[in-house]
């Protein structure tokens, strides 16, 4: 008896929902009706809205919908009214387009869940495909694809006949083709043209919707569905190597950067020096405090942020080294080792006094515009920051080049280099450019440094994690010239992430460690040795 | 034998291994003996820390061994010295048994806490005290041998051999690191309870780890000036100042290299297997680049080429280590660490010892009768030429 009492009362606000919903279609037409079915906040309610709404011909279907995706169509259980915030701000009344001045507080957003979000998909799809925006179109044109609704095959075939894009064009073909794959009464003939266009689609979602194809199939379509899979396989195992290597060029670009102030500082002066990193460190940090004086201060000129910071930056750890060079590694000439240890002692000194200045958490530094966002080219995808890293480092090896060719200094550093007793008593003044070189390998630690504060975190931390790196790019280039060094950081960045999927992130890197110990049995002096008898000093 | 230790043993050397022998001795001796409380006293956090600083000297020892007499700079001497402890560790966490926190009475807890099916083969045999002191000196070694051969071989000197050992201790960092290496992970071995059926946190346990620790530098100490004094130890030396002109003598350089290196690889593994039951954990961290070079610091503090300076430095820095970062000084520790390394460099390349040493000589033969001068020139151990 009890039971039968709870039971009826938890019947009641059912019927009342189903009062409303036969009776409110009787108030308004159906596309009235339609909105109002999302104040429901039942997800077969708004399943039928979004059916409705999408097939209406409505002008503001299309606004309505995608302000349901992006979670800003708002409904209100009590007024049974749907609002909606349009991206520019403007809040409308969804059923009639009206402006409102604000949604009231009992309404809620209208809920999603996953298959809901795919009809969703679904019709945005279907109402783009006849936008007047030809990006709009092909990206319409692409969830059918994901998709492959059935329903959509006359809307695509019409809109097929009127294309006139060529990107458009082939966007629906596809789109056509996955259709009818899945499509039950299509016939054979039909399926494997369809499979053909699938396969020289050839990408990961083309993919995905060949090994979808599941069930009884005629065994010719069953055939070329594997045969299509197998090269579309085939396919992006190349892409993907194509991608391993930009990833390797892009690492190697980094390393390069890290590494060739090294090789000049270790070249000329056989030097090592420990406080590399540390240098590119304090590039780092004077990209955040030009961020920071910008931000402050000049707001609108974020985007020239880094090239301030650039000569800022090279002139920052270009002082600091040569101020290091003049005070500690001058009196260390010809005992290599305990400049290795004074250097160490350096880096530690340097480290902790940005640790104390700017405190030992990460510091944010800004990407600006020209160097956010990423493109496609093929399958793979390049990122600009990654991009224009590549570019500045080429410029940055190609001036560095130039300037050891055909300026004085670049002159008495190759003369250095090649025998510095012979081009003291030629009457080059050593001491003076040792204090250069050292100066401008510093300083090329601080425009990496620049680079680096994009993709990397600045904290005080930052250069000890390329300096391993960098001594191992200078060690298998070898310091007999900058070629040495580029062919070495572009071998060990590809090497690097050719390994990566084959043996992980942490073997691949100690494969390489191993490798190159190897590699320096082989050739002690690095790929790009000096000769003659300076080497054997 | 006996002119060996004749030989080895000067003035020096002998106050030296008295007081090493003195403080291993009385050390423990008052720990346990003496009431707690009383001024003479040693208390046992004390005597744990000086048996952590024991250890590091033997470490400082034997990079003494390689760079002050052989010019083999290694800045990779951390992983041996790790390798020893991790071959202890295994043992102590063979030793916990089904005392884990999952009882498991054959595999260790992070091996359960990973779902290792089964013991891993290279765990085999720790179980046993005599095969784990047997791996504390083979595992590293091996590893020397091996990476000395390729080394010396192909004649990769100075900075060169300087980097690729700080490749390799990093590159077993970064393996060690990983949990299905099968060394527990970043969490490295802990948690340890017995050595040799003795409680590890008891103090006769510490006091006599404490004695062992000394009583290993001391025979390490007389191992390495038993070479330096030697015809070999001569060879290493001219190999330190002229490798080439020793070369063309007709020596055969590599060999000797790779012996000391070995040696020298083996010494650190002892300090290693020491030092982990007195600290009660070994984890990647001593694989660290920076602590091996922070070990070759020690030596360049003490002295380079008069190994009781090298076993000096490593206490004195890691003394004011432990005063420095437990104090109101602590965030200036890395200052004062840089700055050591700097100073000492610049303006104390001898050392403390060294530098004691070309003040103290002088003096002495000037006093003494000329005959006593001569005698000192026959010693035989110079002090190391700087330039390279």
């Amino acid at each position: 008896m009890l039971t039968n009492v709870v039971r009826n009362f938890r019947a009641l606000p059912f019927a009342i929902l189903l009062i409303f919903a036969t009776v409110l279609p009787v108030l308004a037409g159906p596309f009235e009706d339609a909105v109002g079915k999302f104040a429901n906040d039942e997800f077969s309610d708004t399943e039928e809205a979004v059916g409705t709404i999408a097939t209406g011909g409505n002008p503001l279907a299309y606004t309505i919908i995608s302000a349901l995706q992006d979670g800003r169509l708002m409904a209100d259980p009590e007024t049974k009214k749907v609002y909606l915030t349009q991206p520019d701000g403007k809040i409308i009344d969804a059923a009639t387009g009206e402006a409102v001045a604000s949604i009231p507080d009992s309404a809620a957003a209208v809920r999603l869940n996953n298959r809901l979000r795919r009809t969703v998909e679904a019709a945005l799809g279907g109402l783009t495909l006849l936008s007047p925006d030809p990006a709009k179109r092909i990206q319409a044109a692409q969830s059918v694809f994901k998709t492959h609704d059935e329903t959509m095959l006359p809307v695509i075939d019409g809109a097929l006949q009127k294309e006139t894009n060529k990107g458009a064009r082939l966007a629906f073909t596809e789109a056509r083709a996955a259709i009818l794959l899945f499509k039950e009464d299509a016939t054979d003939a039909e399926k494997l043209e369809a499979i053909a266009t699938i396969k020289a689609r050839g990408d990961q979602e083309a993919l995905a919707l060949l090994t979808g194809l599941t069930g009884e199939q005629p065994p010719a379509i069953a055939r070329a569905a594997a045969a299509a899979t197998s090269a579309i396989q085939s396919n992006l195992a190349l892409w993907s190597m194509a991608q391993n290597a930009w990833y390797g060029l892009s690492l190697g670009s980094v390393l390069l950067l890290a590494a060739i102030g090294l090789a000049i500082t270790f070249g000329v002066m056989g030097v090592i020096n420990m406080a590399h990193g540390e240098m590119v460190m304090i590039g780092a940090y004077v990209t955040f405090v030009v961020q920071e004086v910008i931000r402050t201060s000049y707001p609108g000129l974020f985007d020239y942020s880094l090239l301030m910071a650039v000569p800022l930056a090279f002139i920052v750890a270009g002082a600091i080294g040569i101020l290091i060079e003049r005070t500690i590694i001058r009196f260390l000439y010809g005992r290599p080792l305990e400049t290795l240890l004074a250097t160490w002692g350096l880096s530690l000194v340097l480290q902790q006094a940005v640790r104390t200045m700017f405190g030992p958490t990460n510091r944010e530094v800004g990407n600006p515009s020209w160097m956010s966002g990423a493109f496609e080219v093929g399958q793979i995808t390049i990122t600009y920051n990654r991009l224009w890293i590549l570019c500045f480092t080429m410029a940055v090896f190609a001036i560095l080049l130039a300037m050891l060719r055909y300026t004085s200094l670049g002159l008495e550093m190759r003369a250095v280099t090649q025998n510095r007793r012979m081009a003291a008593s030629m009457g080059i003044a050593t001491s003076r450019v040792d204090a250069l070189t050292f100066g401008l390998g510093s300083g090329i630690a601080g425009i990496a440094g620049v680079a680096l504060s994009q993709i990397d975190n600045v904290s005080p931390n930052l250069g000890q994690s390329y300096i391993i790196d960098s001594f191992m790019v200078v060690v298998f280039g070898g310091v007999g010239n900058l070629w040495g060094t580029l062919v070495g950081a572009f071998t060990l960045g590809i090497a690097n992430k050719f390994l990566e999927p084959v043996a992980g992130a942490v073997l691949g890197k100690i494969a390489i460690l191993v490798l190159i110990i190897l590699f320096i049995q082989k050739r002690p002096r690095g790929l790009f040795a000096l000769k003659g008898r300076a080497v054997e000093a | 034998m006996p002119h060996v230790l004749t030989r080895s043993l000067d003035r020096s050397a002998t106050v030296f291994l008295l007081v090493v022998a003195a403080v291993g001795i009385l050390v423990p001796l008052s720990n346990l003996l003496l009431p707690e409380g009383s001024p003479f006293q040693v208390p046992t956090y004390l005597m744990s820390l000086f048996g952590k600083y024991v250890c590091y000297a033997i470490l400082a020892l034997s990079i003494d061994l390689i760079w002050g007499y052989c010019g083999i700079l290694s800045l990779g001497h951390g992983a041996f010295f790790a390798l020893g402890g991790y071959a202890m560790g295994m043992y102590l966490m063979r030793q916990i048994g089904s005392r884990g926190v999952y009882g498991n009475p054959i595999l260790p807890d992070f091996m359960v806490f990973l779902n290792y099916p089964k013991l891993p083969w290279y765990w085999h045999g720790f179980d046993m005290f005599w095969y784990a002191a047997l791996m504390v000196l083979l595992v590293p070694g091996v590893l020397a041998f091996c990476f000395g051969w390729l080394a010396f071989r192909s004649r990769v000197t100075g900075v060169y051999l300087s980097i690729i050992t700080q490749a390799m201790t990093y590159a077993l960092l970064l393996a060690f690191f990983r949990n299905d290496f099968g060394f527990g992970g970043n969490n490295g071995l802990t948690d340890f309870k017995d050595i040799l059926g003795f409680n590890v946190q008891a103090e006769s346990t510490r006091a006599a780890l404490y004695a062992l620790s000394c009583l290993a530098l001391i025979v390490g100490f007389l191992l390495c000036r038993a070479i330096v004094t030697s015809k070999l130890g001569k060879v290493l030396i001219a190999i330190r100042d002229a490798e080439s002109r020793t070369r063309f003598l007709g020596y055969r350089v590599e060999s000797y290299k790779l012996f000391v290196f070995t040696l020298s690889a083996c010494m650190a593994g002892v300090a290693g297997a020491l030092y982990v039951p007195q600290v009660g954990i070994i984890n990647p961290g001593e694989f660290a680049p920076g602590n091996s070079i922070e070990a070759v610091i020690w030596v360049a503090v003490g002295g380079r080429g008069t190994l009781i300076g090298a076993a000096l430095g490593a206490v004195v820095v890691n003394y004011a280590k432990t005063v420095f970062t437990s104090g109101p000084l602590a965030p200036y520790w890395l200052f004062m660490l840089g700055a050591l390394f700097i100073l000492v460099t610049l303006l104390l390349p001898k050392g403390i010892i060294g530098t004691f040493n070309a003040w103290w000589e002088p003096w002495k033969a000037q006093r003494l009768s000329p005959n006593a001068e001569s005698a000192a020139r026959e010693d035989g151990v110079s002090e190391p030429k700087m330039a390279e």
